[in-house]
């Protein structure tokens, strides 16, 4: 069961209000109006992706391809040299099992607009997709995507969590569909 | 047999998660600051239902005063319906310029009937009355109802106390889209996901939301219709998909799409079909809103260094660019009656809401605040509704459009954020 929604009527919110001017004279009569925004919400679950199934290359801590996050300094969006030979390795990981796909999510700090935000997350995916795919991997293992400020690693607000938020995540899925997105 | 007790165990927990969700989630409002000349105004006790009474004449009184452009003359011990005589003299004498009488009773379907008139006590003449009938439980619906044909007497604006606004709450690591009345009271969770929601936009008609969900561990735009919980997903190309926004006939919805490289503008129907891209630049487009008349779309974008605001035509065309103070102007919002741009902008390291005035393009910074975000104009344009951050914690604030008045919202636990103020009743 991946995913889980539930629509549930809550009988109680759904409302009908009706008006009338009144008449100086007589009583006022009655009109039923139910406009399209007159009250009622049912209510619904959103889930989430099943986890992992992976190989044990792609999760054992003492892999290299289980390192998953690339960061980005302060307004910057190029995968640093530093990040160069783990791109490489997931480029060569990729090329190697082409029935593998990758999911990459950009992150930015919490600081500005969401929207924006998440559109500067999208640069900094975007920036690994193209090593990913310069070095081999195709064009249809790879998407890069935005979580913004959505989804920070750390809750705090000074610059050493904002540096841990800069970010983009590498999440792996194999051919049989098991994986992390 | 097994699944089945499993789901309904699963539906169980959900079902008991967002009752909680739910009740503690309340919002609560508080108004700080007031209109230079506030209209004194009595609202007696309405005759009738006793119980129902309180209710409907209990939140006249509070959506008048929260408003800060009334002032509530006492009416201790007076109860008066929409027949008694008015001694105006008597009400002037009292200081009060209007008067609003009642009653509460009960229609043959054994719904609530609200009757009401209001009086200029100053001219001694009747501006009008009418009846509302609700369900018992939807008093307060009345009550907002009223407030808002007192309001439109007084001040000749529409009322936006009958209203409803959208939000997120995050608590215990969920996500709910809730849905409350303009004062924040009645809060419904159309929405409850572990993942984050953002960017919710009222449909013109004031029956389904679009928003962006990360369900799916990326950003998808779905539209959802709130009486039945029903979604649909309008744009969920490879890449983000983002920064949904209606236009004024509700049929179509400008969205921002990676799925040509960097985040571009483009429109969709409703639906999602006829996808048609509406701007080409080499940086980032986001954050599209359509003006009230429908002919051109305001939107934020790096394509000159920083992130400015710039409008284009509601099709496309050539972009102009409309702020040029500061490096960083972001969310533009057209008021409604498409005389003025709500923004948030950066100025010295904090994130505050402006104005710009469109007709003589000067701009005016609201708040003192430093982490504004996600403006949200009534419908009637006076006030702006801003999430903002108070002791670490989100909460959601409502500032008149001349920075006068300002209320603020906030839940008991968690954090508020992504206001979206509905459209007026229909």
């Amino acid at each position: 069961m991946k995913k889980l929604i539930i629509p549930a009527i809550l009988s109680a919110l759904i409302i009908g209000c009706s008006s009338t001017p009144i008449d100086e004279n007589a009583g006022a009569s009655v009109e039923t109006r139910n406009g399209a925004n007159s009250g009622g919400v049912a209510q619904v679950t959103a889930g989430g992706a099943d986890a992992s199934g992976l190989p044990r290359e792609l999760t054992d801590p003492k892999s290299k391809l289980s390192m998953r996050s690339i960061f980005f300094d302060l307004d910057k969006y190029e995968v640093k040299d530093e990040y160069k030979d783990l791109v490489a390795s997931h480029a060569k990981y990729l090329v190697a099992h082409r029935d593998f796909k990758v999911l990459l999510q950009g992150n930015t700090d919490e600081r500005g607009s969401r929207e924006y935000n998440l559109s500067l997350g999208q640069k900094r995916s975007d920036a690994v997709k193209r090593s990913l795919t310069l070095l081999g991997a195709r064009e249809d293992q790879v998407e890069s995507v935005s979580l913004g400020e959505e989804k920070p690693r750390n809750a705090g607000h000074d610059e050493s969590a904002w540096s841990e938020n800069r970010r983009a995540d590498i999440l792996y899925k194999a051919a049989d569909g098991r994986g992390e997105f | 047999m097994k699944t089945m007790q499993r789901i309904s165990r699963r539906v169980f927990l959900a079902c008991g998660l967002l009752v909680a969700g739910f009740a503690q989630a309340q919002l609560s409002f508080e108004l700080s600051g007031a209109g230079a000349n506030r209209i004194p105004v009595a609202i007696a006790d309405f005759l009738g239902d006793p119980t129902a009474s309180r209710v409907v004449t209990a939140t006249i009184r509070a959506d008048l005063e929260r408003s800060g452009l009334f002032k509530l003359v006492d009416t201790t011990g007076v109860a008066l319906d929409e027949n008694s005589s008015i001694n105006h003299g008597e009400w002037k004498g009292k200081g009060a310029d209007a008067l609003a009488a009642g009653s509460l009773g009960r229609t043959a379907d054994g719904r609530m009937e609200a009757r009401f008139r209001v009086y200029d006590t100053q001219k001694a003449v009747t501006l009008g009355g009418a009846a509302y009938v609700t369900g018992n439980e939807q008093l307060r619906i009345a009550g907002h109802r009223i407030a808002d044909y007192i309001y439109e007497k007084l001040t000749g604006e529409k009322g936006v106390f009958s209203t409803r606004i959208a939000y997120v709450v995050k608590a215990r690591g969920q996500f709910l889209l809730q849905i409350a009345d303009a004062d924040g009271q009645g809060a419904a969770t159309a929405l409850t996901s572990p993942e984050p929601i953002i960017s919710p936009v009222w449909s013109p008609d004031g029956g389904k939301l679009a928003y962006v969900s990360f369900e799916k561990k990326k950003p998808v735009i779905y539209v959802h219709s709130l009486a039945s919980g029903q979604r649909s997903i309008v744009a969920n190309f490879k890449g983000s998909n983002s920064a949904p926004a209606w236009s004024p006939d509700g049929r179509r919805l400008a969205v921002v799409l990676s799925k040509d490289g960097n985040s571009q503008l483009y429109a969709v129907n409703a639906d999602g079909s006829g996808v048609q891209r509406l701007a080409q630049s080499g940086g980032i487009d986001t954050e599209p809103r359509y003006s009230a008349d429908g002919g051109s779309i305001y939107f934020t974008s790096d394509r000159g260094g920083s992130p400015q605001i710039y409008r284009i035509g509601a099709t496309g065309g050539d972009a102009q660019r409309v702020t040029f103070e500061g490096s960083y102007n972001v969310s533009p919002r057209p008021s409604p009656d498409g005389k003025s741009l709500a923004f948030i902008a950066r100025r010295e390291g904090r994130f505050q809401l402006a104005v710009m005035d469109l007709a003589s393009r000067q701009v005016q910074v609201l708040t003192d605040s430093h982490k504004d975000e996600s403006p949200s104009f009534a419908p009637n344009s006076r006030m702006i509704l801003i999430a903002t951050e108070v002791g670490g914690r989100g909460v959601l604030s409502a500032v008149s459009s001349d920075g006068r008045i300002k209320q603020r919202l906030s839940v008991a636990a968690g954090d508020v954020r992504e206001p979206a103020w509905g459209p007026f009743y229909h």
